[in-house]
This record gives structure tokens, sequence and C-alpha cells, in this order.
């Protein structure tokens, strides 16, 4: 399984697997923003929190494809189901690998983009610790529409509208405690909420996201 | 007598056959009679006035929407433990129906809150949870239309229904806590202690009935479409191989 982590993390980062291309985007969306909603330090405070959230999940979510298509493609996923390790392990592990070359950059860069949209003091906590807390949701979230869509011609933006509805719960609870970790109010709820979701996620999807694979590939 | 009886196509296109004129029958009476009643026969309310009769189409149409896809998810996971043919098809048929419930209610409440409101949408729980659900609807056409094989096709979307029907009630009481709201309360429920009253209650529970029979009807015709589709594809498979 760590053979299996190190292969998809040095896929990512080396062939060409789009490692840098999702922080890429992750800054053009946040440099658009003040173009579309105009330059004024005070709207742009307002809405920094919501726009580097909603930024990060189109960031996770463009770079989805890459979990299951090439292997799907090459044949190497057929290899991997075959294995001896189950096949929900398999899933669980490339949304891991998936996470740290997706995931963990984004919420590291965040607090540097909150510097454009002139994020409010405390948000720069708090939009670190809630990425941390929901990414994770967001990968897993996403290999089982991955999972969903491997074996169609042109899966994309069907995956991406059967994945983005089941972004809402942790769009809502991670965005809803930064906007409230900005105001002083008390986050423990949403934060504990926000967790909650990725951890079910991680508990349970793999087992959906493996049960599609195994249809896909029948 | 065991109701998996009707899992058998034969069985179940006999027996529908006989009972479609008497659902239809049922669900043109119920709704003919909710909503003259409603429309025609009650008074209009001290503060709404006439408005307030839009209740007999929004109010089934909002429950028919959720209960559309709970009947899915029974018939999703029926499939996947049972492997019965014509559950699938039921599923996939009650989706389109199921969205158009959903727009009717998005419609009427939208028409219903501008003249009571003053605004056509706010971004209240039960509207922003109406639009997620939608948009979950649409997710699960697409992803039938989607694929080529059947029982792939029923595989997949009935694994889509059971992880969406979970995150579908997430939404619901992320979008709770997200925001207040300007929609009412339940205001139909058997122990709650202020009910709408009896002069509007009576023709709405008729209304309701007929939205659920138009929605049985509606479901039984189009599952009997499906399954002839169905042998019409099976008829073609066996062509080209011969």
């Amino acid at each position: 399984m760590i053979a299996l982590l190190l292969r998809d993390i040095r896929l990512a980062v080396r062939a060409g697997g789009g490692f840098g291309l999702a922080l890429a985007f992750f800054l053009i969306v946040t440099t658009l923003v003040p173009f579309g909603v105009g330059p004024q330090n005070a709207t742009l405070a307002l809405i920094a929190p919501g726009i580097l959230w909603l930024g990060a999940l189109l960031a996770c979510l463009l770079s989805l494809d890459r979990i299951f298509a090439t292997d799907f493609e090459d044949g190497s996923l057929d290899l991997l189901a075959t294995a001896p390790i189950p096949l929900e392990g398999v899933v669980a592990i490339k949304a891991l690998a998936h996470w740290l070359t997706t995931g963990l950059p984004l919420t590291l860069v965040a607090p540097f983009l909150g510097v454009l949209l002139n994020l409010p003091g405390p948000g720069y906590y708090w939009i670190t610790l809630t990425l941390a807390f929901g990414t994770p949701a967001l990968s897993m979230i996403g290999a089982f529409g991955a999972a969903l869509t491997v074996g169609l011609k042109r899966g994309g933006l069907l995956m991406s509208i059967l994945v983005l509805p089941l972004y809402v719960p942790t769009l809502i609870f991670g965005a809803e405690t930064v906007r409230r970790g900005t105001e002083g109010l008390a986050t423990g709820t949403p934060l504990a909420l926000l967790g909650g979701i990725t951890l079910g996620a991680v508990a349970l999807l793999p087992f959906a996201a493996a049960a599609a694979l195994r249809v896909n590939l029948r | 007598m065991s109701l998996w009886e009707y899992a058998n196509p034969r069985r179940f296109m006999a027996v529908t056959d006989r009972w479609m004129p008497w659902v239809f029958g049922a669900a043109a009476f119920c709704l003919c009679t909710g909503l003259v009643w409603g429309f025609f026969f009650t008074p209009a309310d001290f503060r709404q006035g006439e408005s307030v009769k839009i209740i007999y189409l929004h109010v089934p149409a909002a429950m028919m929407a959720i209960n559309a896809w709970a009947m899915m998810l029974v018939a999703s996971l029926i499939w996947l433990i049972r492997r019965h043919h014509v559950s699938a098809l039921a599923a996939k048929a009650a989706a389109p129906v199921g969205v158009t419930m959903t727009l009717i209610a998005l419609a009427t409440g939208a028409i219903w809150g501008q003249p009571i409101w003053g605004t056509w949408w706010v971004w209240d729980p039960r509207l922003t949870s109406f639009l997620i659900l939608f948009l979950f609807y649409l997710g699960y056409i697409a992803l039938w239309a989607a694929i080529e094989d059947p029982d792939t096709a029923a595989d997949l979307t009935s694994v889509l229904c059971l992880v969406g029907s979970v995150f579908a009630i997430l939404s619901r009481y992320a979008a709770l806590f997200w925001n207040q709201g300007l929609h009412q309360g339940a205001s139909l429920s058997m122990d709650a202690e202020e009910n709408v009253s009896d002069v509007f209650y009576f023709p709405l529970l008729m209304s309701i009935a007929g939205f659920v029979l138009l929605f049985v009807a509606l479901v039984l015709m189009r599952t009997r479409t499906e399954i002839r589709a169905r042998r019409l594809y099976a008829l073609s498979l066996r062509e080209r191989m011969s």
C-alpha cells in the first residue's frame, strides 16, 4: 500500500500529472475575483473566505480525473483490482495521494492568496485550519465521483455535475467556520461538523467508490 | 402470494395493464376534486388573500419531490440486493417525474413568495435544499443517460442514489445551520399544536392524494415504457447476433 502511495505521488509530481496546475488554477481564480467584483478592500475582505474555499474546491475538482482515468486507460487499474490488497484500500490510498498532491498544497498556499484578497487578521488561521480539515473530504468525495465516471468517454463535465452537489455540506461548514472565526464568534460547532463529514467520508466512501469501480471494470 | 411476484416483468406488465385505467382515473378524480374545491370553494386567507390558494399545488408537489427520491432510494436498494430489473427501471422512470415535481415546487414557491415575501427567491434553508435536491436529480438523470450498458447504468446510478441520499440529508441540515429562513414551519403534521384551518386542510389532503396517485400512475406508465424499450433492445441485440 505504501508502494502504491509513493507511486501515485511520483506520477502526480513528475509525469506532467498536473501537480502545479491545481495551484496555478487556484491563483488565477483568486486573481480574477477582484476584476469581477471591483478592487475595494472592504468588499474583498467580506467575500475572501468564500472565494478561497470555492477556489480550492474547484481546483480540487479539476484534478480529480487523474485519480483513476490514466490507470484505467493503461490497464493498471485491472491489475490493482486483482492485487492482494482490497479495492477499498486502493481507493483510500489513491484518495490520500490525491490529497497529498492537491489538497495539502492548496491548504498551504491559501493564506498567501488571502493577502491578495485582504483577508482579515484572524481569517488566516481559520482558512488554513478549515481547509486542512475539509480538503480530505473533497478528495474522498471526488474519488467516488471519479470512480463512477471512469469508464465514460467524456466523463469530465458529468463528473462535476455529480460531485459538486456532494460538496455542498463541506463547503457550507468550511466557509461558515471561517466567517464565524473572522467575526470572533464561536466556531466549535461548524468545525466539529466539518471534521465529522471528513471522517464519515473517509470511513464510508471507499466502499461506495470500490463498488462503482468493480462495476466499471466488469 | 408475495410482493416479489411482481418483479417478474411479464407478471408486472399483465397486472399493471389492468390497473392503469383505475390509477389514472383515481388520480384525475382526486386532482380535479381537490383543485376545484380548493380554488373555487374555499375562502381567501385574511392576510394573504387569494394568493393562499397556490398551496394546493405547492405543498403536494414539494411532498412528492421528496417522496419520489425516497422511492428511488428503495428501488435502488432492491436492485442492488435482489437484482430485480423492474425495480431498477422503476427508479429510472421515477427520476424525471421527481425532477418535474421539484421544479413545480420551486416555481410555485417563487410565484407565491413574490406577493407575500416581496421577493422571488431568498436563500432560505428550505428553498436552498430544494435547489440542491434539483441538482441531485439532474446528476442522477445525466448518469443514466451517459452509460450505454443498461446493467452498468443501473448499478452505478443505484450507488449514486444511496450516496446522494446521505449527502442530500446532510445538505438539508447544513443549510438549516447556515441561514435562518423566511419559510414557515410544518403546518400539516399530526403532532403539531397549530395546523392550517380545516377549511383549507381537507381540499389540500384531496389534492395531495391526487398528486400521489398521479405520481404512481406516471411512474407505472414510464416503467412499462422502459420495459418495452428493454425488450426492443434485447430483440435488436438478438437480431444482430444471428
